[in-house]
């Protein structure tokens, strides 16, 4: 791979085979997806929060068709719930996240010129762009997007006349899925293949930082679980289309019997919580690698116990395979089988637990540069803990009865996956922006951007635990149709005044990042004085990333503020000294 | 208007902001410092504020808690519902106590360790004693949480008596109805191939064990005596949540689920306790099932055995019709 090919504007831009563009390829369609997926999750708030009242802006945004006089359409109203889901899920936290940070610092981490094969790693990407394409284009069609919840269950995704969005709503999503899943397996055997083969001289897996082993595992969850749902979504087109009977049976459309028999929904959510779970860590182990790296630069200390964070991951990796049961407790699977998957799921709050101290330990007596990151790191474990308690309710049989498909589940899994995941994301970005465009993001935005998140994400999602103990299922268009819930309008109104608040701030960190990227500050080699090799690479952009040599790997990345060393950092580099101990 | 009021007022408070910080960068870049370098100043500032901000979010924590938490359901109006009741209260509070060790430690220790120039941190990489600690505590813990979930979960789910009068709920978009199973308590058989307009469940009419079986809108048990609930579905998956009664099943067409449970408290009871004339138990849709699903509702009626043999008596039976 030589650094001085030729490159033409589409061999640099467009199809380019150079990882840290093909992240920034991920990360920029990764943000404009969840722009459009908060966009519309704003939309279903301001109908949740304002009930039968017009609204000039549903109206602007979905026209006569889908809010006539500024009324959301119910069925409108359900495909914005399924879109923001699978948006949010699959294209800003597993594409959006892994794609970037997996394909940025992969090669850099571990110091190779590359990915394995920088072709596939294209391919990956070009397939998540035609994903989205056709994921976008159900957006414009007559009977509108998927409405049937990002789980898509069968048999309402499978009939277009139990709601609209099931007719070429629900084709174009299952397209759409299928590509991602190829975009998906694409890049997560790259990853494996890099991490396991292209480690420089001396980066044993001992001495990988934990953002390695975390996107390792990762890609490891992926491609073992992605091509579950694959698999549950070529059924559910052969059911949809050609007349077979896998998850259908027994069911009167218009007092007409029609023609399935013998199948069951039942196996569609098997299948697709074989996926749908590990899928909650394919999102949120990278964050925790991120997080750990960004709370041990910052701090200025090693992470706490490197190797029970490592230990911890991959039990939870393990035990993510073993819980899908958790999310059927009450679908008429049989109970004993409830009773295992409440017993492998509480097991998972053991490692989270233990990387949860860990973590504030990393934080004691550390000299903490509250860098935005860093910021978005502390946040991360905060989320982690409320969300992951509440896991303790949800993930118990008999407590589920009583609050499954709640707002406490809304409160629960938003706070746990989608803010952890995006804090970290947000921890991501603010940490390797400088090596990604060579400039710093303004820190006073950063600073502002992380507080009106903070407050307005846990004023958004903490008080839907109220709701969802109070009986409120998710998915509900309004609560008028139920006295029980007439109290309930005070919350919602606090809902949907912080989710606008919440949601327009975001608006700071995407001016923040373009202007940075244009008109930032110039960063330094290693503004933030890390160890990890990724900050010996030069500022400028070269494909190849070391001008010369790769570098040779002698420590382990942790050694922040080593007794007897000259700075409070040494760099991965630098030699062992004689008689010094290696952590 | 009042949404667009906002969102304007919001954008034009955003610009400001953006002009200001663009301002100022341009000012110390005159200056020639680096505008985006930590200082040990955003240190302390940072610092301070996460133990503001932090202590704030506990406190609206347990605001939210006081103000709240009372608008949760009543305690359960059914016996296996107080065993949930009782589960929850315990998780709820280990939940609780955690979140509040754990949190004050993290807004703390930001606080307390924000960065100073000439700070220097600990190098500490592991304890492999305190390390083993914080796994088996927590290990031991959940235990505890385990066993009592379970056997929880075993009484609720095998200790349906033989005794219980059987109902038949079926849900359908975007509507339930109910069968009483009559006298002999057996539901008549049913197929869906025999739906027609005027055989909404396709009950088999030829089956002697569907003569007694009654068709109502509205579901009236027995307090203290056990009912097993049957779910059909006429269309795509339903699940049916009566809230007060801690029952959730889902509706699956192609199978039967069931859910068994014994009322503890009649609807003129609660209608006391809640102070609330209207109160009815009521039955929802908590499964996405399309654009009605916010509306599917049937009342459950507990009563005392004499009202229940009143009412019943006015009920048609399939055969007398």
């Amino acid at each position: 791979m030589s650094e001085h090919h030729k490159e033409t504007f589409i061999s640099k831009y467009i199809f380019s085979l150079d990882h840290k563009m093909i992240a920034k390829q991920f990360l920029i369609t990764g943000m404009l997806m969840g722009i459009l997926g908060m966009v519309m999750s704003l939309l279903f708030r301001i109908q949740i929060g304002n009930p039968g009242e017009s609204s000039a802006v549903l109206q602007w945004f979905l026209g006569d068709r889908w809010a006539e006089g500024g009324i959301l359409d119910p069925n409108m109203y359900l495909a914005l719930v399924t879109m923001h889901g699978t948006i949010l899920v699959f294209w800003v936290l597993t594409a959006g996240l892994t794609g970037t940070f997996a394909n940025f610092l992969i090669p850099l981490q571990i110091g190779a010129r590359d990915m394995a094969s920088g072709f596939l790693n294209m391919l990956s990407y070009w397939f998540f762009f035609a994903a989205t394409m056709v994921l976008l284009s159900s957006l414009f069609i007559q009977t509108g997007p998927a409405s049937s919840g990002w789980t898509v269950y069968p048999p309402l995704s499978a009939l277009p006349e139990a709601i609209p969005g099931s007719g070429l709503g629900q084709t174009l999503w299952l397209i759409a899925m299928a590509l991602f899943v190829v975009s998906s397996l694409l890049g997560g055997l790259n990853y494996i293949v890099t991490i396991i083969n292209l480690r420089t001289k001396g980066m044993s897996m001992k001495k990988l930082p934990l953002t390695m082993w975390a996107i390792l595992i990762t890609a490891i969850l992926g491609v073992l679980s992605f091509p579950v749902l694959l698999s549950a979504a070529l059924l559910l087109i052969f059911d949809r289309s050609f007349g077979t009977s896998f998850y259908l049976s027994d069911i009167i459309i218009n007092n007409e019997a029609l023609h399935h028999v013998g199948g069951s929904p039942i196996l569609f959510e098997h299948l697709f919580w074989f996926l749908g779970h590990p899928e909650v860590y394919i999102i949120l182990l990278p964050a925790l690698g991120i997080v750990s790296e960004v709370m041990s630069v910052n701090s200025r200390k090693p992470i706490f116990g490197y190797k029970a964070m490592v230990g911890a991951m991959l039990a939870i990796a393990f035990l993510s395979f073993i819980v899908w049961g958790h999310h059927m407790f009450i679908t008429g699977m049989s109970p004993f089988l409830g009773s295992v998957f409440t017993f492998t799921t509480l097991l998972i709050a053991i490692p989270s637990a233990v990387k949860v101290f860990n973590y504030l330990v990393t934080l004691w007596r550390g000299n903490i540069r509250f860098s935005p990151a860093m910021l978005f790191a502390i946040a991360f474990v905060s989320t982690f803990i409320t969300g992951g308690l509440t896991g303790l309710i949800l993930g118990d049989s008999a407590l589920d009865i009583n609050v499954h498909d709640t707002y406490f589940v809304v409160g629960h899994f938003h706070i746990v996956m989608g803010l952890s995941a995006i804090y970290g994301m947000f921890a991501g970005v603010y940490h390797w922006f400088p090596k990604m465009y060579g400039k710093m993001m303004n820190k006073k935005l950063g600073y502002l951007h992380f507080w009106v998140t903070f407050i307005s994400a846990y004023g958004v999602f903490f008080p839907m635990h109220f709701l969802g103990l109070a009986g409120l299922p998710r998915r509900y268009y309004n609560n008028d149709a139920f006295a029980m819930f007439d109290n309930l309008s005070g919350i919602n109104e606090v809902i949907t005044f912080f989710a606008i608040t919440g949601g327009l701030i975001q608006l700071i960190f995407v001016f923040n990042f373009f202007y940075s990227i244009f008109k930032g500050s110039k960063a330094s080699k290693n503004p933030w004085k890390s160890n990890t090799l990724e900050w010996t690479t030069p500022i400028e952009r070269i494909h190849g990333n070391w001008p010369g040599d790769i570098p040779e790997v002698h420590r382990w990345p942790y050694d922040y503020s080593k007794p007897g060393a000259d700075e409070d950092f040494i760099p991965q580099t630098e030699p062992l000294k004689e008689g010094e101990i290696d952590y | 208007m009042t949404n667009l009021l906002i969102a304007l007022i919001a954008f034009l408070l955003i610009t400001a902001v953006v002009q200001v910080v663009r301002v100022s960068e341009l000012l110390s870049k005159v200056n020639k410092e680096d505008v985006n370098e930590i200082t040990e100043k955003d240190n302390k500032t940072q610092g301070i504020l996460m133990l503001v901000v932090g202590s704030l979010f506990l406190l609206s924590v347990v605001w939210q808690i006081i103000y709240w938490g009372p608008l949760a359901l009543p305690a359960a109006s059914s016996e296996h519902g107080l065993l949930i009741d009782g589960l929850m209260s315990f998780t709820m509070w280990l939940i609780i106590i955690v979140f509040f060790i754990l949190h004050p430690i993290m807004f703390w220790y930001s606080y307390k360790y924000s960065g100073k120039d000439k700070g220097v941190a600990f190098f500490y990489t592991h304890n492999n004693k305190l390390e083993l600690i914080w796994t088996v505590v927590p290990a031991i813990v959940l235990t505890a949480v385990i066993l009592y979930g379970l056997s929880t979960w075993d009484k609720i789910t095998n200790d349906i008596p033989q005794e219980s009068q059987i109902v038949e709920v079926y849900s359908e978009q975007f509507a339930w109805t109910a069968r009483l199973s009559g006298e002999d308590n057996i539901l008549g058989n049913s197929d869906f191939r025999l739906v027609t307009a005027e055989n909404h469940l396709g009950i088999n009419m030829e089956d002697e064990l569907s003569q007694d079986d009654i068709i109502v809108g509205e579901v009236h048990i027995v307090v203290n005596k056990p009912v097993l609930l049957k779910f059909r579905s006429r269309d795509v998956i339903h699940s049916a949540f009566l809230p007060h009664f801690r029952v959730q099943m889902n509706c699956v067409p192609g199978m039967v689920t069931q859910f068994g449970f014994t009322p503890t408290q009649t609807t003129t009871e609660m209608k006391v306790q809640e102070e609330n004339e209207d109160f009815e138990f009521v039955l929802l849709c908590n499964k996405i099932c399309g654009s009605g699903h916010y509306s599917m509702q049937m009342n459950f009626v507990v009563e005392t055995q004499e009202e229940y043999d009143a009412w019943v008596s006015e009920q048609k039976t399939l055969g007398a019709q």
